[in-house]
């Protein structure tokens, strides 16, 4: 299968940079799968997994918010964060989704509750990721 | 003369211990020095990134309209300060102060968000107006220290209370040489102009649209740059730190050189007239 190169790059690291079959994203308007060739675009990321096929093997990362930058050969992930199933600590992150449950429900202003579910959605994506992996 | 010595002796153990301290201060800095620095090395990527996107976004649709990007009247300046928590760093935070009041012609006209605690303390003397500031980031920041600031930030732009935003900094150019800077953030125009020279006109789609594919990036490269800025300052301050305490303890060993010398003439003296003093009462019983 033909390849194209991946860059993940989050402000505290360079994450991945391999020539990559496939790589499965969310965009805002629902899953998007990036072949070599895809049309150039760029698009919104929201928090969830993130799937790259290497060789026949699919591996999965965790991501938060970012943004897709694809180009024919070349598609470039930038994130505030990007981790990979052992780099999860499981109970923080279930500590993390505790917290924000407890707070979606005496969230007192429009803005914590954004908040809380954006750090639900990101405990949620991390658990779901480490998990899987086990 | 044996207090003569004794206090030469007194002084030479403080010198020393002072020795003691800055040799390991400076120990301790290139230490940090090379953390940040390689810290500086894994933020580089992202920054660049973040900026080449918004450059290709504004070439390929150059009529695009956005808040962040155009200039209106400035009436209101915001300048985000970094600095140090602590001194003994050569003229590392002088030289952001200095630099802050260069920029400044009327301090009614200008707002402060401050990181460190010696420029905080500098500008509440002076009575400036400051927004907020914080103490304990500056050493080791992390990136949602950057977004905290960057939002406090662009808040105020979006309200109007500012119309113009800068971030003070300390650029590293290497391990002894370093560059107080200041660098606009807002409004971004100068991205644009530089976009609009690089007419690569590439057909690309935007999910769900260029404005706010834009409208995301732009507090993105804020961010990016203040969380740059906070990294290259900190690296600058080890840096200056290490070469200040470099040049203590380089000071100190002279001291102590100068001090051995005196000791050792006071302990001579102190032997001749002893001597003498022997030769002579023993002259005198003849």
């Amino acid at each position: 299968m033909s390849t194209f190169r991946l860059d993940v790059v989050t402000p505290n690291r360079h994450f991945f940079s391999e020539e990559v079959e496939m790589v499965i994203i969310r965009g805002t308007e629902g899953d998007l799968g990036i072949l070599k060739g895809h049309y150039p675009m760029v698009t919104q990321l929201g928090i969830a997994r993130l799937k790259i096929k290497q060789a026949g093997e699919w591996r999965e990362a965790a991501i938060s918010s970012g943004y897709a930058e694809v180009k024919e050969n070349y598609t470039m992930i930038v994130t505030d964060s990007a981790e990979w199933p052992d780099e999860i600590d499981i109970d923080r992150a279930e500590a993390a989704m505790q917290r924000a449950k407890d707070r979606m429900k005496h969230g007192p202003t429009d803005l914590d509750l954004v908040r809380a579910e954006a750090a639900l959605r990101r405990a949620i994506t991390r658990i779901d990721v480490a998990k899987r992996d086990h | 003369m044996a207090a003569n010595t004794r206090d030469i002796k007194s002084r030479i153990k403080s010198v020393n211990s002072t020795m003691k301290i800055t040799k390991a201060m400076e120990l301790v800095a290139s230490a940090k020095l090379r953390k940040s620095r390689s810290q500086l090395e894994r933020t580089r990527p992202y920054s660049l990134a973040v900026i080449e996107s918004i450059q290709e976004i504004l070439a390929s649709s150059g009529k695009i309209k956005h808040p962040f990007l155009d200039a209106r009247e400035v009436k209101k300046r915001l300048f985000i300060v970094l600095a140090a928590d602590r001194g003994l760093c050569g003229g590392y935070n002088t030289n952001i102060n200095k630099l802050v009041e260069s920029q400044v012609t009327d301090p009614s006209s200008v707002k402060l968000l401050i990181v460190g605690n010696k420029a905080r303390n500098y500008f509440t003397r002076r009575n400036y107006d400051i927004v907020d500031s914080f103490s304990g980031i500056s050493e080791a920041p992390i990136f949602s220290d950057a977004k905290h600031i960057g939002e406090v930030a662009l808040d105020l732009f979006k309200r109007g209370e500012v119309d113009e935003v800068n971030v003070v900094y300390t650029h590293f150019k290497s391990t002894i040489s370093y560059d107080p800077k200041v660098l606009k953030l807002l409004p971004a125009e100068s991205l644009k102009e530089d976009a609009q020279k690089d007419k690569r006109q590439a057909l690309i789609e935007y999910e769900p649209s260029p404005e706010v594919v834009l409208g995301y990036l732009v507090p993105k490269y804020v961010f990016g740059a203040i969380y740059g800025a906070l990294i290259e300052s900190s690296a600058s301050e080890q840096g200056a730190r290490r070469v200040a305490m470099e040049s203590a303890t380089d000071n100190a060993k002279d001291i102590i050189k100068d001090l051995d010398l005196l000791k050792n003439r006071a302990r001579q003296a102190a032997i001749t007239q002893e001597i003498s003093e022997i030769v002579s009462g023993a002259n005198a019983l003849k």
